[in-house]
């Protein structure tokens, strides 16, 4: 009544006057990421892989396009080599579910919002240009995985199937 | 239309305009589309056009597995993903007869209340926004849905499309930095919803706009199949974690807020207090939460046995159901989506005829549709 | 310091001067008389125009901050450089004519908005000797020539062919039209005190006590007219962006839409010094030059204007009349009748005692005329438990069991 509404909301308008902004200034200031963030820097190891097409099954959108052939000697477990590795990331919708299917940790999400391009030709991502991408995210990272594993150093054996890591959802 | 006043000489030609509102108009919320006739200010006719963001998220989802759907659930109300995720998934659980560990229970609660919070935030926003005060609580709103935000992509690392529980669980445990954080937060809150109240629940202008308009009875809310907090603003104490519990809602201490006239200041009040009701189930919640497992032990693809289930959920904007069929193979083979935001609106002509063009965009302000949900 | 304080009539002297002393004899007097009227002109024209840059700058970061936000702060140090920015981006933006439009009311509506506006700046004084013009109906003129804009709005809207800005020149002819009458009564209560319309005189008779000790309930009238008047929040219902778009200008762009906004803020500044004028005083006050006291109330009466509408909801069209006519009209009459009945009665000026008791007269009108207009206050309650409820939502809570 009497206007004495719109005045207690005056005084809440005039309160936030003296307070702190709750706004970051972005290109300066980058607000830190949770450790699960699923990002751009979507990387894929091709050490850890084994042409296994889980992710690729589980795909909503269909962008991974992975073909194998079976290689080695059959007497001592055969392999598959891993010839066509593509991510369509123009048409990815980050939903990580790829990630999570993959039994050995070899696709990883993680990494910065603001890789734009322009271009749709450079959103899709081939074997090298993956491969590429997680040396580079390797390098960068003191040999750590986006999960926070730590990462063969290179010089080491890579690490090859026969290896599986086991199976940790808790990352 | 001629009108004439009588038989007096003068003849005043007054002529109804017909205005598009919509589909893209600062306070049609999306892109809904309103074909309304004026009289002057005064509406006579509406009629409501929706489909302009249809994707066919019904159909898209019998052609994906169990698990896939999840990534679609994410894009029907995108302001309450994790709401949608939790209704999806209990439909999924209960068609395959899977039981998911308690934690994983606990955790979905956290989650579809903070979600409640945030989405909350936004209906008021914009509905202050609607009535025309430049942004200020909107702001203010987007400051604690960020921090909201800021909770889920620790757990999920997403802030959006979250695509979190799982069909028997969760994507993932909370990892080690979620609950201080959630603690910080949610000690918080409650001061930012005095806050809220402070500005505008007084506010002779916002009283006077809102107050007696567009009153819904509570029998053609009955009627008219409305559901969340427009249905309780009307005086009908239905919610569905009290009146069907899902999950573990059954042990939490609660109270359901209630409106009296069903009128827009009683929507207002509604999602206010349901916030901080929201505020004391995650507290709850976060005191009986269990250690464990955050997941059942099932099958990454899921073959359910032939049959039906329908689950519902007290969503943010209302009862939303998702009935699934199953021929036993990795897709559903059929998905409907019972969306809260879509029925309500079948109460809009009736509400808002006789109003005035202001009015109209606020009355359309307090349903808090969102129109990822309505076209699906 | 002397020239400090009158820099603006030093000013013109010297240059008087150096025209006399530049420009051969043959040259007659009228000659330089018209130059210098010609570029007085000029500086009181390009007033408004940076003022209303500094204004734009002030409102964003002001409305930031209220907001708990920063506001522009890119171009330039803290963003100062944004509206220049904007004016850039405003006039090279292509100007658009949509079809169906009646060209010449469509392209003149602009002009006739913000022509009478820049004329208002003629009659403000901004110091002793500081005015382009002492008119002795200068408030009169003020407000005469600023109803004009209420048709330059009109034929904007008209013109547009477009039916949101139909909507909103329809709202702006009734809302500006009501809003008109309780202006002129309140104002009239500080011409019954002072009794002149020369704002010069009504400064000088504010030189021990501004007005709005006397007439604070006319100050309040005047203030809430003035933002009716001006589109202000909470009655912007011309430009009700969640509503009509963007009301009367929604077909505008480019520099006529820039017109639009630098009349509209013009007239804020214009109004807010002639709120300062009529009831704070004007440029009389301690230490610094009249020209600095008066844009120093000028942005304290703005940053108002800003909280206002950082804060106020919206009203509906019905209720902005309501308040014209069966609050401010009745209330601006009683104030008139008060303020009457007082100059009669002490012939020789106020004495100070009145000023509370003024204070006191004008919280009870508001409280008894309030009634009057169906503005409910009540709020509801929608929970059924108390403040116990209250203590369990805001209890602390520790980390759970992790």
């Amino acid at each position: 009544m009497y206007g004495l509404g719109i005045a207690k909301g005056m005084i809440v308008t005039f309160k936030h006057l003296f307070r702190k902004p709750f706004t970051v200034q972005y290109p300066e200031e980058v607000v830190p990421r949770g450790s699960r963030f699923r990002g751009y820097e979507f990387t894929w190891y091709e050490d850890r892989c084994t042409g296994c097409a889980s992710c690729a099954k589980y795909c909503p959108l269909g962008t991974i396009n992975i073909v194998t052939h079976p290689e080695g000697d059959p007497k001592q477990g055969m392999d598959y080599a891993i010839d066509i590795f593509d991510i369509d990331t123009g048409r990815c919708m980050f939903c990580g579910l790829c990630v999570e299917a993959c039994p050995y940790e070899a696709i990883q999400a993680g990494g910065p919002l603001d890789d734009a391009t322009y271009d749709f030709e450079s959103l899709y991502r081939d074997k090298h240009k993956l491969t590429e991408m997680a040396q580079e995210h390797l390098h960068g990272h003191d040999f750590t995985y986006p999960n926070g594993k730590q990462a063969p150093q290179p010089d080491e054996k890579p690490l090859h199937i026969g290896l599986p890591v086991e199976r940790d959802r808790t990352r | 239309m001629v009108k004439t006043n009588g038989d007096a000489k003068l003849t005043l030609k007054t002529e109804e305009v017909m205005v598009n509102i919509g589909p893209q108009h600062p306070s049609t919320h999306g892109v809904f589309r309103m074909r309304v006739t004026f009289d002057g200010e005064v509406v006579t006719e509406l009629e409501p056009i929706f489909g302009y963001l249809h994707r066919g998220s019904e159909k898209l989802a019998e052609e994906r597995t169990y698990t896939q759907v999840i990534t679609l659930t994410d894009r029907l109300d995108y302001l309450a993903s994790m709401s949608n995720n939790l209704a999806y998934v209990l439909a999924a659980e209960k068609l395959a007869g899977i039981q998911p560990p308690e934690r994983a229970m606990y955790i979905r609660v956290i989650m579809a209340e903070l979600m409640r919070i945030a989405s909350h935030c936004m209906g008021l926003g914009f509905f202050i926004n609607d009535l025309g005060a430049l942004a200020t609580p909107l702001m203010y709103m987007f400051r604690e849905r960020e921090k909201i935000l800021d909770l889920f992509e620790l757990v999920c690392g997403a802030r959006i499309t979250f695509s979190y529980m799982r069909i028997g669980g969760v994507s993932g445990d909370l990892p080690e930095e979620f609950m201080p954080a959630l603690v910080k937060f949610i000690n918080e809150m409650p001061g930012y919803i005095d806050e809220y109240e402070a500005l505008l629940r007084e506010n002779e202008i916002l009283i006077s706009r809102t107050k007696d308009i567009a009153i819904l009875t509570a029998e053609k809310a009955i009627n008219a199949s409305v559901t969340g907090p427009m249905l309780r603003a009307s005086g009908v104490p239905w919610d569905l974690r009290k009146s069907d519990p899902y999950e573990v809602y059954d042990r939490f201490d609660f109270d359901i807020p209630v409106g009296s006239t069903g009128d827009t200041y009683d929507r207002f009040l509604v999602r206010l207090e349901e916030m901080r009701e929201s505020v004391l189930i995650v507290k709850q919640a976060m005191e009986q939460i269990p250690s464990g497992p955050f997941r059942a032990l099932a099958p990454a693809l899921i073959h359910p046995p032939v049959g039906e289930a329908y689950a519902h959920v007290e969503a943010p904007k209302g009862e939303l159901g998702f009935y699934l069929v199953s021929d036993n193979s990795i897709a559903p083979y059929r998905c409907k989506i019972r969306a809260p935001s879509f029925i309500n609106l079948t109460v809009l002509r009736d509400l808002i005829i006789g109003w005035k063009l202001a009015d109209l965009v606020v009355i359309f302000g307090s349903f808090d549709i969102n129109m990822g949900e309505v076209d699906r | 310091m002397d020239w400090f304080y009158e820099l603006w009539p030093k000013l013109g002297e010297a240059f008087r001067g150096w025209l006399e002393s530049a420009l051969p004899d043959s040259i007659e007097g009228w000659v330089i008389y018209l130059v210098l009227g010609l570029l007085s002109m000029l500086v009181i024209v390009n007033l408004p125009i940076v003022g209303v840059m500094a204004m734009i700058y002030m409102e964003r970061r002001l409305l930031g901050r209220f907001q708990n936000r920063l506001g522009p702060n890119r171009v330039g140090p803290f963003g100062i450089l944004q509206p220049v920015a904007d004016a850039i981006k405003i006039m090279t933006k292509e100007d658009i004519v949509p079809n169906g439009v009646d060209r010449i009311v469509f392209n003149i509506a602009p002009i006739v908005m913000l022509t009478p506006i820049l004329l208002m700046f003629a009659v403000i004084p901004y110091g002793g000797d500081t005015f382009l013009t002492n008119l002795n109906v200068g408030i009169l003129f003020i407000v005469a020539i600023t109803a004009v804009d209420t048709i330059a709005i009109f034929m904007a809207g008209w013109s547009s062919n477009n039916k949101y800005a139909l909507f909103g020149a329809m709202r702006a002819v009734a809302q500006l039209v009501s809003y008109e009458i309780p202006l002129l009564i309140a104002i009239l209560g500080v011409v019954v005190i002072t009794g002149t319309m020369n704002l010069n005189e009504i400064v000088a008779h504010q030189s021990s006590l501004p007005l709005i000790l006397f007439q604070p309930l006319g100050f309040v009238i005047f203030f809430v007219a003035i933002s009716a008047e001006l589109n202000r929040s909470p009655f912007d219902l011309l430009e009700a962006d969640s509503e009509i778009i963007a009301g009367f200008h929604t077909e505008y762009s480019g520099m006529k839409f820039g017109m639009f906004q630098l009349a509209e803020f013009a007239a804020l500044m214009g109004y807010s010094a002639v709120i300062a004028t009529l009831y704070l005083s004007g440029w009389e006050g301690p230490g610094l030059p009249g020209y600095l006291w008066l844009f120093v109330k000028v942005f304290f009466i703005f940053g108002i204007f800003v909280w206002t509408r950082a804060t106020l909801p919206r009203l509906r069209i019905d209720q902005v009349m309501a308040l014209a006519w069966k609050f401010l009209l009745p209330l601006s009459f009683l104030n008139v009748a008060i303020t009457a009945v007082e100059v009669v009665v002490w012939e020789n000026g106020l004495p100070e005692w009145l000023i509370p008791v003024n204070i006191v007269i004008g919280a009870g009108l508001v409280a008894i005329m309030h009634r009057g207009l169906n503005f409910q206050g009540q709020t509801r309650q929608v929970v059924p438990s108390g403040p116990e409820r209250l203590a369990a939502i805001n209890r602390p809570v520790g980390g759970g069991t992790e």
